[in-house]
């Protein structure tokens, strides 16, 4: 009976917080099929789908880089204060992306440090550059975050075999420490890209949320909430298209995750 | 010579590991580097690899100085306690993964795998992954690759530490064929007197990073150089001011005029021996080794008093 009515718990909280609001939103835009697919397929909300999956694979691409080498350093790294470096990766989760847009707009600022490009025509903020690097701040933990445990569990004692039988460094990692950590790598890939499209915040601050240039998939929605006039149906039709995205990838992650090594 | 390892120490922090370490091996010998755990013969085997680096001194693979350079240019095979098998891939890329990295053409690398998975007794599980065989296989795996790059030397880090008593003793055996097979020269570190009496040619004992004797099997064994040789190659025991082993006290109903008196404690059957253990009078333990059919003889029972003298007995000065 007790864990009868644990699992009624857990799943009722389930249902009331998460699936509620997401099958309101669905029904809601079912209701105005038309009204919806309008709004999709407006050429400004393309181009924010466009711009949030560019920005999305850019983060992706240098988080995924730099998420490695930075994994790498604070495992095997033999350098002071890489316990400073693992606590610092953790800094995005626990700022709040508004703070984060804003010390960005207060370094590229025109009398900000790096003013520099801003005051001679090289456009980082309201423009893409600004919104890439809020959302590279924002989703920079998840590579390192997967990758680290992954690394210690591991060891180096494969590492060491492949350098006994001649690999050089490069070829090491290629064949031996990647494929080692490559389900983290992944999971981290997928974190990294759900965030980055959701992000909000940070971008909101930054972007100039100017349409059809500088507006992203959420501030699309924002947008659309805010100056409804009362047609609610563009709003619901854009993040329908987000939170199938969500759910994909989400179904994906499931679907990645090898048998054997995840809880 | 084929190994020459000159004066080498090496400190972690204020740990000395070894302290002044000179051994040679010979070609195509197999040597054990025998010591309980901490004595530093990891760590020499490693700093031989190029998987460590020494503080002081040098050493020569092939009459080679090979002292600063990293362990791809040292030709040597290395095989792990844990096997440190590529999980992600099959046996058949493991044993290929040396020769794949020298580029050797695809034809020529089948026939050596092959070649190599028939003398480790793994024919026909090529496909398989390491998650997929037993802690045996695995290491075999592991030679198997470590003998693939063909090296001039052959290192084994307590290779089977990780397996259960009885695989370790086929496999014990086994490398002892297959080293007078192919003739490579080896070395194995292990904290097992028995294993390294039975595998090698010559044995080199350490305690606290040093080298306490260098010798044969049986030399060690019947000539120790010092207490500390004495007590860890084979049990002994203190009697008086020298140590003697269990097979070489003599068990006697009646005292006569140098034996000791001692109460049996237990009597241990081991097959054909019988392993009595004895209290003598102050308290102190020591124990006999005896055939089965003296003890039997003699009717020894835990509570009896009997009377022990040394046959043989070793002092050091």
């Amino acid at each position: 009976m007790g864990r009868l009515s644990l699992r009624f718990a857990a799943l009722g909280y389930l249902t009331l917080i998460l699936i509620g609001p997401l099958v309101m939103m669905v029904w809601r835009t079912a209701e105005d099929v038309d009204g919806a697919w309008t709004a999709i397929s407006d050429p400004d909300t393309l181009s924010a789908f466009k711009l949030t999956l560019m920005v999305t694979a850019i983060a992706v691409v240098v988080n995924t880089v730099f998420g490695i080498v930075c994994a790498l350093v604070i495992v095997r790294g033999d350098i002071r204060g890489r316990g400073f470096l693992n606590a610092f990766v953790d800094l995005p989760l626990s700022l709040s992306p508004v703070i984060v847009g804003f010390s960005l707009l207060t370094l590229y600022g025109l009398d900000g440090w790096l003013g520099w490009f801003q005051r001679n025509g090289y456009e980082i903020l309201f423009a893409t550059p600004s919104i890439v690097l809020a959302t590279i701040f924002v989703t920079l933990p998840f590579v390192v975050r997967e990758v680290v445990p992954t690394l210690r569990e591991v060891g180096t004692e494969q590492e060491q075999a492949a350098e006994t039988l001649g690999a050089s460094g490069w070829q090491t990692f290629w064949r031996i420490t990647l494929p080692c950590i490559r389900w983290a790598v992944i999971y981290g890939v997928v974190l990294t890209a759900a965030r980055g499209i959701g992000e909000f915040g940070a971008v909101a601050v930054v972007s100039g949320n100017f349409a059809g240039e500088t507006q992203t998939a959420t501030l699309r929605v924002e947008d659309a909430y805010q100056f409804a006039y009362g047609n609610y149906a563009p709003a619901y039709g854009i993040s329908f298209v987000l939170a199938a995205t969500a759910v994909i990838i989400l179904v994906a992650m499931i679907l990645l995750q090898p048998k054997e090594s995840r809880h | 010579m084929s190994i020459s390892i000159r004066r080498i120490t090496k400190r972690f922090d204020d740990f000395v590991a070894l302290d002044d370490v000179s051994v040679e091996v010979a070609r195509g010998s197999l040597t054990a580097l025998l010591g309980p755990s901490g004595s530093g013969k990891s760590t020499l085997l490693r700093i031989v690899a190029g998987l460590e680096t020494a503080d002081e001194g040098t050493v020569f693979i092939d009459e080679k100085n090979v002292t600063g350079r990293p362990p791809q240019e040292r030709g040597v095979g290395f095989v792990f306690q844990h096997y440190a098998a590529f999980k992600h891939m099959t046996v058949y890329d493991n044993v290929a993964f040396g020769l794949k990295i020298r580029k050797r053409p695809k034809a020529e690398i089948a026939e050596r795998v092959a070649q190599l998975l028939k003398l480790v007794q793994l024919e026909g599980l090529a496909k398989r992954y390491p998650s997929q065989l037993s802690g045996g296989q695995r290491q075999r795996m592991g030679l198997a690759r470590a003998l693939a790059i063909d090296p001039t030397v052959l290192l084994l880090d307590e290779p089977f530490g990780a397996l259960d008593a009885r695989v370790r003793a086929e496999l014990r055996e086994w490398l002892r064929r297959l080293h007078d097979e192919t003739h490579t020269t080896t070395v194995i570190v292990t904290h097992d007197q028995e294993e390294a009496m039975e595998v090698a040619d010559n044995v080199a004992v350490m305690s606290n990073g040093r080298i306490e004797q260098v010798g044969a099997p049986r030399e060690v064994y019947e000539e120790p150089a010092n207490e500390f040789v004495m007590t860890f190659v084979g049990q002994a025991h203190r009697v008086g001011d020298g140590f003697v082993r269990p097979h070489d006290l003599e068990v006697t109903l009646e005292p006569n005029g140098s034996t000791r008196e001692v109460m049996i404690d237990r009597v241990v059957h081991l097959g054909f021996n019988v392993r009595v253990d004895l209290v003598d009078r102050d308290g102190a333990r020591l124990s006999v080794q005896t055939t089965r059919d003296r003890a039997e003889l003699l009717e020894l029972v835990a509570g009896q008093i009997i009377y022990v003298r040394p046959t043989r007995h070793t002092t050091f000065t």
